[in-house]
């Protein structure tokens, strides 16, 4: 499926895995910490301009509301490269989300697209069936001023999905228990396609947090096939026009593995590696692991149904005592439907604060650093050594079922267990 | 030119000739992340000596003291794995390494790594036989790679000509600007 979308980017009729081939591309993207370092390479090249002033997305998000001053500046210098290249897509703070929750619902990325971003959380779009992946700097300066960018076209691996996911068991689950089992570069320099009946019991929220994740087993993307639920999400949230692809019923797959959905359980990864995995039934054997904070937020885990699942767990309840609770919609959007829904009254009631859309935590930025010895549970998509502050900090990433759950005992554990507890 | 690392002869007739890397090894094991590399906390600069200052800073507190220029850094698997931060390639080379090896590397970490003109090479076997501290010279134009303190070679990947070339340009953008 890759490949085809590939050949058409690249004007090729067909394509074959290892072939480097030059794309044209429909969207660019870069934050606040990538775009500066795009922006002094691409003044060196004396580019005359942007390719396509629309095809550009300028998403400062990381460092913002500005942390310190020199955060401060890297957003300025953003903001007016934008105002001077008349940059129709950049998000300024209150209308900003976090990049990969944001382009989605503002119908940026659809079916067939070739998006590449200067965050590696880019391969997150391949829910909608689009070729999306992330590169450097250099790249994003290259490819704002020329509309193109060389690729070595990816093998691919196959996971076929298939049954019904059982209650508190979501996306991130069904991500965690791949990188479990293929480790944390089982598809390095591939392109990770998923299939199967299972995905009709997939939301999107779900298969966003599965491709996002699909760059922590070294993937250069993850695809989902465009069914009928993808289809109506592009339609509600864009204009663009959309091209569905699909792969060919003899594709060649360099691995193909199968999943029972139905079979899975509420998963966590251990520090300091995602692929260090164990269900929350093995954790349940374990000595109780307490924690000092949760994180509930991010690219990866802080859209609309995320919410809503924490929420379910937290509400008429309270955050353990001594626990800090940080929940963080990733968009302006999705914080308003909270809002509506009374999702934050019942994290502000549950003891959590809530934050404005921001990266902040998860890549150890602002708004919730970890100490020395500190162990926090994370619906976030890296626990790797000193990631979230402290080099002897502890991260361990959950959906947002499990920390939500983790954040009313104090240890980890799975909603299933809360409700026992604590009713 | 910097210590270490000679470009003897280079973009003679338009050609690349002899590009060496030779140094002091650092050695790392599995799944090196660019958290490790350049911890986001020092993020909010993009200035390479500013980012130098803190490589490895979490994985090897003492790298910064320690390396000299033209060291070259081995490593096992998955090198550079985790966030797209050019920043990671900008502070090793900012640091004064000459030349990273590993069994593999990760692909946005390769990609930049060329792009910012950092010579790196995938050689499992290398990867295995070298040692901290070992001194190793690395032959760019034909991938063989030598410890001088073991007295034994090993055969890595070759770099393609336009590869060198964006590397003794110093990165992508420079070798945009010299075609």
């Amino acid at each position: 499926m890759t490949q085809k979308i590939l050949a058409a980017a690249a004007g090729l009729e067909r394509v074959e895995a290892g072939q480097l081939i030059e794309a044209n591309l429909d969207l660019v993207l870069g934050n606040d910490i990538t775009s500066p370092v795009a922006i002094k390479e691409m003044e060196k090249i004396q580019a005359k301009g942007v390719f396509d002033k629309d095809k550009i997305a300028l998403v400062p998000d990381h460092f913002v509301p500005n942390k310190d001053i020199k955060s401060a500046e890297h957003c300025k210098c953003v903001r007016e490269f934008a105002r001077r290249n008349e940059i129709t897509n950049y998000f300024e703070v209150g209308e900003m989300g976090i990049e990969h929750a944001l382009l989605p619902e503002k119908g940026l990325t659809v079916a067939g697209d070739v998006v590449i971003g200067a965050d590696s959380h880019t391969c997150t779009y391949g829910a909608l069936g689009a070729f999306s992946t992330g590169v450097g700097s250099t790249d994003m300066a290259a490819g704002m001023a020329t509309g193109k960018a060389w690729f070595k076209v990816p093998s691919a691996i196959r996971f076929v999905l298939t049954g019904k996911p059982a209650r508190w068991v979501s996306g991130k689950d069904v991500i965690l228990h791949i990188i479990g089992m293929i480790g944390v570069d089982g598809a390095l320099y591939k392109s990770m396609e998923f299939t199967g009946d299972g995905i009709a019991h997939l939301s999107m929220d779900d298969r966003f947090t599965i491709a996002n994740m699909a760059i922590e087993a070294g993937g250069k993307n993850g695809i989902f096939p465009v069914d009928s639920l993808a289809e109506e999400y592009i339609k509600a949230h864009s204009r663009k026009p959309y091209k569905i692809y699909e792969a060919d019923s003899d594709a060649v797959y360099d691995e193909e593995y199968t999943i029972d959905l139905s079979t899975l359980r509420p998963t966590v990864a251990f520090p300091h590696l995602p692929e260090n995995t164990h269900t929350i039934d093995e954790i349940g054997q374990m000595e109780a692991i307490a924690v000092d904070q949760v994180v509930i937020g991010s690219c990866t885990n802080g859209r609309l149904e995320d919410l809503r699942t924490a929420a379910e767990v937290l509400r008429d309840r309270h955050v353990a005592p001594g626990m800090r609770c940080i929940v963080i919609p990733a968009t302006q959007a999705i914080y308003l439907q909270a809002m509506e829904e009374g999702l934050l009254k019942t994290f502000v009631q549950a003891g959590c604060v809530v934050s404005t859309p921001t990266c902040g935590p998860c890549l150890g930025g602002y708004m919730g650093i970890l100490a020395e010895g500190e162990r926090c549970v994370s619906t976030t998509n890296r626990n790797f050594v000193g990631r979230m502050g402290h080099v002897s900090s502890e991260i361990y990433l959950a959906s947002p079922a499990v920390a939500a759950a983790s954040a009313v005992a104090g240890v980890i554990c799975g909603p299933e267990h809360n409700v026992k507890q604590v009713l | 030119m910097r210590k270490g690392i000679t470009w003897r002869k280079c973009f003679r007739r338009g050609r690349v000739q002899n590009m060496n890397a030779k140094g002091r090894v650092f050695k790392y094991g599995d799944n090196v992340d660019t958290d490790v590399i350049i911890p986001a906390r020092y993020l909010n600069t993009s200035d390479p000596e500013e980012l130098a200052a803190h490589c490895m800073e979490d994985i090897d507190v003492d790298f910064i003291k320690k390396v000299n220029k033209g060291d070259i850094i081995v490593a096992e698997k998955n090198f550079g794995c985790g966030s797209s931060r050019e920043h990671a390639p900008i502070a090793i080379k900012a640091a004064g390494v000459s030349c990273v090896i590993a069994q593999t590397f990760a692909r946005i970490f390769y990609r930049n790594a060329i792009n910012i003109g950092l010579p790196i090479i995938e050689c499992p076997e290398a990867a295995m036989g070298i040692e901290a501290g070992d001194e190793v010279e690395v032959d760019f134009d034909s991938g063989i790679i030598t410890n001088v303190t073991k007295g034994t070679t090993f055969k890595g990947q070759a770099f393609p000509e336009f590869m060198q070339r964006i590397i003794a340009s110093e990165g992508l953008i420079n070798y945009i600007n010299n075609k």
